[in-house]
């Protein structure tokens, strides 16, 4: 028996989907032309399956911070934030989003994975408990298990069944950590939060919102659903990535709590691995002040969303439960899913098409990322794509 | 909700849980494998625990997954979870 052994049903299932004559897993962009195109594969590509919400990856203010950051301070820290990786930007970066937040603090990590990694395997001992939503993304349920502590999930969006377990847990519900999502990533459903927060003020529980997709996407300053549902004072600790609506890569969490700080002293993800970049570090900088002064740009976004979604439902496509920039078009099999996705690539659209077990349920789903940076054209463009499919 | 504690009474309820997933149609005893007998997925499973849930009322923590191969391992650790509750 080999090693690779284990990865034979993986393999054939690769195989199964070559032979069908698509490769969805392995899409190479020859050329980013900007924000929402580029060249794939030789053709013409409107990109709609990036998270690039903003579409800030192309912004002047940002590539030009980027530029000077690199030219100043190199490429790389070579280091981790314990040892020698903070630079005087790490630490600007950290300061700019607590205000942004109106907190006390926050950390940044190198990757919103990372975030999630570090701060609930540090977070949660042995003696605490988490209740995760059953649809929380693959770095919630990685921090959770990299930690100690009990881990129960609720059915997906069910608040009466997240009370229930609260009650079940009794005493050891103020030891609970509540673990949501402010957008979901595979359905772009929005977690019932204003409910959720009256349960963990019920049950003096603990409450972390990971708001990786609806930062710059939802609030009125852009801060995302803790601020749309009027609970940022209920929500104790915020998770979230710089890889979506600020066009980089990085992750933060910040909290009002003081013992935040001395999470960096304790937890591995974020002492055993090098910081971002200075360059990464500037652009983001620069990207959280255009989402901070730019309101604009989350208005096209939402015009863009109520567009590309009215259409899709319109058309007769199964879409997920509510418009947000995570558009998901649910197909009954993974042989129809696949079938589209080619068409829509054929047509010069490109969008994530999303498998079991990571769609949720059975179903196969094809998930559209829509960006404040798509042209109307270019919507108009997708949907005509997939209006086309028979 | 009828209460159930005894060990033999969780298996019997475990039974007819699984029997659906079955479509093998092992023979189930509580030497069957979930996975390598039955052939249940992740989700599946995710499933099953939902499901067993809500008849046992308890919760499962995920933690107990690696311990759980065969239905004995499962219908030990709800006899334990339940006895908790």
């Amino acid at each position: 028996m080999s090693l690779f052994d284990k990865f034979r049903n993986l393999a054939k299932a690769r195989e199964a989907l070559l032979e069908s004559g698509c490769d969805p897993f392995s899409v190479v962009l020859d050329e980013v032309l900007s924000s929402t195109e580029g060249i794939i594969g030789g053709r013409r590509t409107i990109l709609a399956g990036t998270n690039n919400y903003l579409g800030l990856t192309f912004h002047q203010d940002c590539i030009d911070a980027a530029g000077v950051a690199l030219a100043k301070e190199g490429t790389g820290t070579t280091g981790s934030r314990m040892a020698n990786g903070t630079f005087s930007g790490h630490v600007a970066l950290e300061r700019e989003i607590a205000e942004f937040y109106q907190v006390r603090s926050s950390i940044v990590f190198s990757t919103g994975y990372l975030a999630n990694l570090g701060m609930l395997s540090t977070l949660a001992g042995s003696d605490d408990v988490i209740l995760l939503d059953a649809d929380c993304h693959a770095s919630i349920y990685d921090g959770c298990r990299m930690g100690d502590a009990e881990v129960i999930r609720f059915r997906h969006n069910n608040s009466s069944d997240l009370e229930k377990r609260m009650r079940r847990l009794g005493d050891r519900a103020t030891r609970t950590i509540i673990l949501v999502e402010g957008i979901y990533s595979m359905l772009g459903d929005r977690a019932p939060l204003k409910e959720i927060a009256e349960i963990k003020k019920k049950y003096n529980a603990f409450l972390v919102v990971d708001e990786a997709h609806s930062l710059g996407v939802l609030g009125q300053n852009g801060r995302g659903l803790a601020e749309e549902a009027g609970v940022e004072d209920s929500v104790d600790l915020i998770v979230g990535t710089f890889s979506k609506s600020l066009g980089a890569t990085g992750g933060f969490c910040v909290s009002n709590h003081r013992e935040l700080d001395m999470i960096r002293f304790a937890s591995r993800p974020y002492i055993f691995t090098a910081s971002p970049s200075p360059s990464v570090i500037a652009s983001t900088r620069a990207a959280l002040q255009i989402l901070k002064t730019q309101p604009a740009l989350r208005k096209k976004l939402w015009k863009n969303v109520e567009h590309l979604y009215k259409r899709l439902q319109r058309a007769g496509f199964k879409v997920g439960p509510e418009p947000s920039p995570v558009v998901a078009t649910l197909l009954d099999t993974k042989e129809e899913g696949i079938r589209l996705w080619k068409e829509l690539m054929d047509n010069g659209v490109y969008v994530n098409l999303v498998l079991p077990p990571a769609a949720p349920g059975e179903a196969c789903l094809l998930r559209c990322s829509v960006s404040a940076g798509h042209s109307e054209e270019q919507i108009e463009s997708i949907c005509l794509a997939f209006e086309s499919f028979k | 909700m009828q209460e159930i504690k005894s060990y033999s009474e969780i298996l019997s309820e475990l039974y007819v849980i699984l029997s659906p997933y079955n479509t093998k149609k092992r023979t189930l005893d509580e030497e069957t494998e979930l996975v390598a007998d039955i052939g249940l997925d992740s989700l599946q499973v995710m499933q099953i625990l939902l499901e067993v849930e809500d008849r046992f009322d308890i919760s499962i923590p995920l933690n107990i997954i690696p311990d759980v191969r065969t239905v004995k391992d499962f219908a030990s650790q709800l006899e334990r979870l339940i006895a908790k509750s």
